[in-house]
């Protein structure tokens, strides 16, 4: 048995069901015709439903799949029937809020096609090989926006807060001694 | 679904020339690509390419091998470029390119580079791609690096580290062991994300030292885990140690119980909802254990959020299959949960419901239900019908609302599936509830009328051709049944057909009608209605004597006595000639009996697909099989046949079992021979068996197996012939002999030459158990007082063995009957038990028993067994059994 939680996908799918980008972490679907045809099932067993405001689950063919909408696009994360669905939940909605970050607001089909590198980046810093790298938004996004032009700038203030930490463990270290 | 916000109505047109990769292709994107070897690189320009490639990755567009390596060649080019933004494209496509370890070389030295460079997020972002790519030997000279990443100082590092350990665990885990002690400090880590993944990899590496999980788990139980994805993953582990220990056989209160309680308090759901799930699937859980657990569930019950009533749910459901009682409380939060948005939850909310639900709610749930069936999909509704079903089974006082609901659903719209399961259930309630028999046979009447599915309808008719005629009036299916010979396909006439003869033949009086009927299919334009029609006519117009109805009857009602399959392939070979096919040449023997099979029997078949299967082993099987054989059909009738005993071991070349077939004056052993082995083909497959420790038996006639191919199970015989009606005992040691041809596995050719072997078996013994079969009284007590008043009565000292009930079984095993009422189980604290027993000894003669059990002292056990028997000898002879037992 698997033991941490594993996702299976992620995926972005625009209002008539269309791959806008997708990531699969399972051998579930081998070929692209499966996962095509995962991604129509997924999409039409959850269009009916008003995932606006809050998160909206379903479970499919021993899956689980938490999902959310916004504008034209369709947020989805699937974990197998054993996974815990506010673990799944808590991928989804980071996902979702990191790239409501990056695209300043505009969550919709023309913005993320016009930024797809930020969101396949945004893919990556959130699952790696199906297991959760991280969850909150501000880091992911932070992570995947990084600037062209400026290496270090957005890591900056993580850098800060690391010496901050870092110099605390060392004071605490010799306290201890 | 509507544009939900209207400013793009407007620019609908212009909308749908947007796109950045509008009338994208492959070739001209790879044409691009060679802008990667410009000698001055344009990050901007080269972010672009990389995101149109994969773009095209993520649509499914596949590179050819020489397509790939050369877009991976110039992305390494890339390198040269200080852009970060366009550096962390060049992680992505490299990782989605995956390329083949002759060319991982070329990008290891710049990713080693970048694995010590200052900036952080190229550390760890050259980790993660450089653990995706490299191969065993790489591995080991990077390993250095790894092991500071994992107490890098940023958490990013540590983590892209941990992780990548996780994926390597799979391929090179003795090289992940050895960072066991960097892994524990990232444990200490101020970081969330970081004490995760260390404390997964850290299992992980010591998931086969069970002590070593424990201790990690008891120290981490008490210190504080920060994160709630891993105190998740704690809980997960926690409830894994202790399954492992109560497999261990420790008793008393359950370990961590209280660290999986507390959980139920933690700030974070997520946590929560672990908890209450890991509390609920304990083994064994006691109703105290799960009180906490479904207080939570339950509150989330009436969340805001989705997800939340979701997960509530489906764990409450799953309580409620083992635990009904426990789930009741939450019933009212459930009923409101039946007109949830959400399907799903509804749909689990119902089922849950109709689990837990008491009789009185029954017809109030039945209403809610119907308002919610329109507009859910199939394979919801079908989960619902079968929670009825069992509902149904569990309630019969209220099959009257249940059957209505059913036969309305019936008629609504629905799919194959769906339908199929509202038959089967409508099926099974007639079967178990005689009282709904009527009602319910109108229904599939009605549905009949009206059923675009050839396969319900043909499956019904049939139903209805057993089932129709012993109704109280049978009369008023006819209408239904002969409408379908005017209005139906050529299939579901054939079978109307076969139907109305059945009612001709079962019921005196409407044989007139009927023969009419037929008469007019006589000029169906169908052969096989016709032929039907003009077959069951000749039946019907028998003269009526006893012998003519007997064999009318076998004829509508049996079944048939070859296995389907072997007909089948039967009536393939036969080749048309002067000769007419002979039903008799078909094979009887079951060829592969499915292991399924056997281990499905018992369980109680439902569904119209049960009322055809004849069983193709079991008592019926055997008896069958055994009479088949000319050697055996003179034995006359079977007493009983034992559960297959193992000869050998499991995993060997040959794997045997044998059955023990009980006749009067014979006893028939039937070996069960697998040949396990492709390479080899066993012919004249014989038992030779020495029955030298078995004196009253004498060796009688035998079976041998022509042929045992690999993977087809085959069955020899040997008989032994013994005093008639006498319960004789014996030893029987058996040899397996054969003549092995190998076979060539690619032409699946066995040579013509073999080689004599043979195989030696464990042995078997008949022992007295063998002559009694398990029958079952309902009612003790009266069977008790009704059977023969003398009894007899002895006391016999036992050694007490692991204790009573140990002893208990031990006595029913070797007396080899059924314990009735339940009296088989024991409380656990019990220090006197009386055990109830019945059966049936050989030369048909009733037994019941009544063992009571005390115990004397801590070594000594008293049993004082009283036997009643229909004859007095029987009962002696069973406290002969006792006494030499």
């Amino acid at each position: 048995m698997e033991l941490p939680p594993k996702v299976k996908n992620i995926l972005l799918l625009d209002s008539e069901g269309k791959r806008i980008a997708a990531k699969y972490y399972s051998d579930d679907w081998p070929t692209n015709a499966t996962k095509e045809a995962f991604e129509k099932s997924v999409f039409t067993k959850t269009q009916k439903t008003n995932a606006r405001a809050e998160v909206e689950v379903t479970a499919m063919e021993n899956n689980i799949i938490v999902y959310k909408v916004a504008q034209d696009l369709h947020f989805f994360v699937t974990g197998g029937e054993e996974e815990n669905e506010l673990v799944l939940e808590s991928v989804l909605q980071g996902l979702f809020d990191a790239v409501n970050l990056l695209l300043r607001g505009n969550v919709d089909k023309r913005e993320a096609l016009d930024n797809l590198d930020l969101i396949f980046l945004c893919f990556d810093e959130i699952i790696d090989g199906g297991i959760v790298l991280e969850t909150d938004a501000n880091v992911i996004a932070e992570k995947a926006g990084i600037n062209s032009s400026d290496p270090n700038a957005p890591l900056s203030e993580q850098t800060i807060s690391q010496a901050l930490a870092t110099a605390r463990e060392h004071f605490k270290r010799s306290l201890m001694n | 679904m509507a544009q939900p916000y209207v400013k793009k109505d407007d620019d609908h047109d212009d909308e749908l020339e947007y796109s950045p990769f509008m009338g994208i292709e492959k070739g001209a994107v790879l044409q691009e690509a060679r802008v990667f070897n410009d000698p001055q690189v344009d990050p901007r320009k080269c972010s672009q390419v990389i995101t149109k490639l994969l773009y095209l990755l993520n649509q499914g567009e596949s590179f050819t091998k020489v397509e790939a390596t050369e877009v991976f060649f110039s992305v390494t080019k890339l390198f040269q470029s200080k852009d970060t933004g366009l550096r962390r494209m060049v992680y992505l496509i490299i990782k989605e390119l995956s390329p083949s370890s002759d060319e991982v070389i070329i990008v290891t030295s710049s990713l080693m580079k970048d694995m010590n460079s200052k900036i952080d997020m190229y550390r760890a972002n050259a980790i993660r791609v450089l653990c995706r790519i490299i191969d065993g030997t790489l591995l080991t000279q990077i390993e250095r690096y790894l092991k500071q990443a994992i107490v890098d100082k940023n958490p990013v590092v540590s983590s892209a580290a941990l992780v990548s350990g996780l994926h390597l665990l799979k391929t090179n885990p003795e090289i992940v062991k050895r960072w066991s002690n960097e892994v524990q400090e990232g444990i200490q880590s101020r970081s969330a994300l970081v004490q995760f993944h260390a404390l997964a990899l850290l299992h992980q590496i010591r998931q086969n030292d069970r002590l070593a999980v424990s201790k990690l788990v008891v120290s981490l139980t008490r210190g504080s885990v920060r994160s709630p994805l891993a105190q998740c993953l704690l809980i997960r582990y926690t409830s894994q140690v202790i399954r492992d220990m109560s497999n261990h056989g420790q008793s008393g209160e359950r370990p961590f119980y209280e660290f999986l309680e507390s959980c139920l308090r933690h700030k974070a759901e997520m946590v929560i909802l672990e908890a209450a799930r890991a509390i609920t699937e304990l083994d064994g859980v006691t109703s105290r254990e799960l009180t906490p657990a479904i207080t939570v569930l339950q509150l989330f019950l009436s969340s805001p959020r989705p997800v939340l009533r979701f997960a509530a749910v489906r764990t409450l459901n799953k309580v409620a299959m083992t635990h009904p009682m426990a789930v009741t409380n939450c019933n009212i939060d459930m009923e409101s949960l039946i007109s949830d948005q959400n399907r799903s939850i509804a749909t689990l909310a119902i089922t849950t419901l109709l689990k837990t639900g008491n009789e009185s709610s029954v017809e109030r749930l039945m209403k809610q239900i119907t308002n919610f069936m329109s507009d859910i999909a199939d394979e919801f509704k079908i989960v619902v019908v079968e929670a009825i079903r069992s509902l149904c089974v569990k309630f019969p006082l209220k099959y009257r609302s249940l059957m209505t609901f059913l036969s309305n659903i019936l008629r609504e719209e629905g799919g194959f599936e769906y339908k199929r399961a509202i038959v089967d259930s409508i099926v099974t309630i007639i079967r178990d509830i005689p009282d709904a028999k009527e009602s319910g046979l109108l229904h599939l009447c009605e549905f009949i009328e009206d059923c675009e599915f050839t396969y319900l309808s043909t499956q019904i008719l049939h139903f209805l051709g057993i089932e129709g005629p012993n109704t109280s009036d049978p009369s008023k299916y006819i209408r239904y049944i002969y409408n379908r010979v005017h209005l139906e396909n050529a299939t579901v006439r054939a079978a109307a057909v076969c139907t109305l003869a059945k009612f001709g033949f079962m019921v005196e009086s409407l044989k007139p009608r009927i023969t009419v009927l037929l008469k007019r299919c006589i000029y169906d334009s169908d052969d096989e209605v016709r032929d039907r029609a003009t077959l069951f006519l000749s039946v019907l117009g028998g003269d009526g004597t006893v012998d003519a109805d007997k064999d009318s009857k076998e004829f509508l009602f049996g079944s048939l006595e070859v296995p389907l399959v072997n007909m089948e392939t039967s009536l393939k070979n036969y080749e048309p000639s002067e000769e007419a096919f002979d039903i008799n040449s078909v094979p009887r023997e079951v060829k592969s009996l499915p292991l399924a099979e056997k281990k499905a029997q018992g369980k109680k078949p439902t569904g119209l697909g049960a009322l055809q299967a004849a069983p193709a082993s079991g008592f019926d099987g055997y008896e069958k099989l055994l009479s088949a054989i000319p050697e055996f059909a003179a034995f006359g009738k079977l007493f009983k046949s034992s559960p297959p005993v193992e000869l050998t071991e499991a995993e060997t070349e040959y794997s045997v079992n044998a059955v023990k077939h009980i006749f009067d004056s014979h006893v028939v052993f039937q070996y069960n021979c697998t040949n396990t082995i492709p390479e080899q083909l066993l012919e004249r497959v014989n038992v030779v068996v020495d029955a030298s420790e078995a004196e009253e038996f004498s060796e009688g006639d035998s079976k041998a197996l022509d042929s045992l191919p690999y993977d087809s199970p085959g069955q020899a015989f040997v008989a032994f012939e013994k005093p008639a009606g006498v319960p004789a005992v014996g030893k029987f040691s058996n040899t397996l002999t054969f003549v092995i041809k190998e076979v060539d596995p690619s032409t699946g050719e066995a040579e013509d030459e073999g080689v004599e072997d043979e195989y030696q078996l464990e042995d078997i013994e008949i022992v007295a158990a063998d002559y009694m079969v398990k029958v079952g009284v309902s009612n003790f007590r009266n069977a008790w007082e009704s059977i023969n008043e003398e009894e007899l009565v002895e006391e016999y000292g036992l050694g007490l063995r692991e204790g009573l009930g140990e002893s208990v079984k031990a006595v029913i095993d070797l007396l080899g009957m059924q314990p009735c009422e339940g009296t088989e189980t024991i409380p656990s604290n019990a220090r006197s038990h009386t055990c109830l027993l019945s059966g049936v000894y050989i030369g048909n003669v009733k037994v019941l028993v009544r063992a009571q059990f005390g115990v004397k002292s801590s070594t000594e056990l008293a049993m004082k067994l009283a036997v009643r028997a229909e004859d007095v000898s029987v009962a002696e002879a069973i406290h002969e059994i006792v006494a030499s037992g």
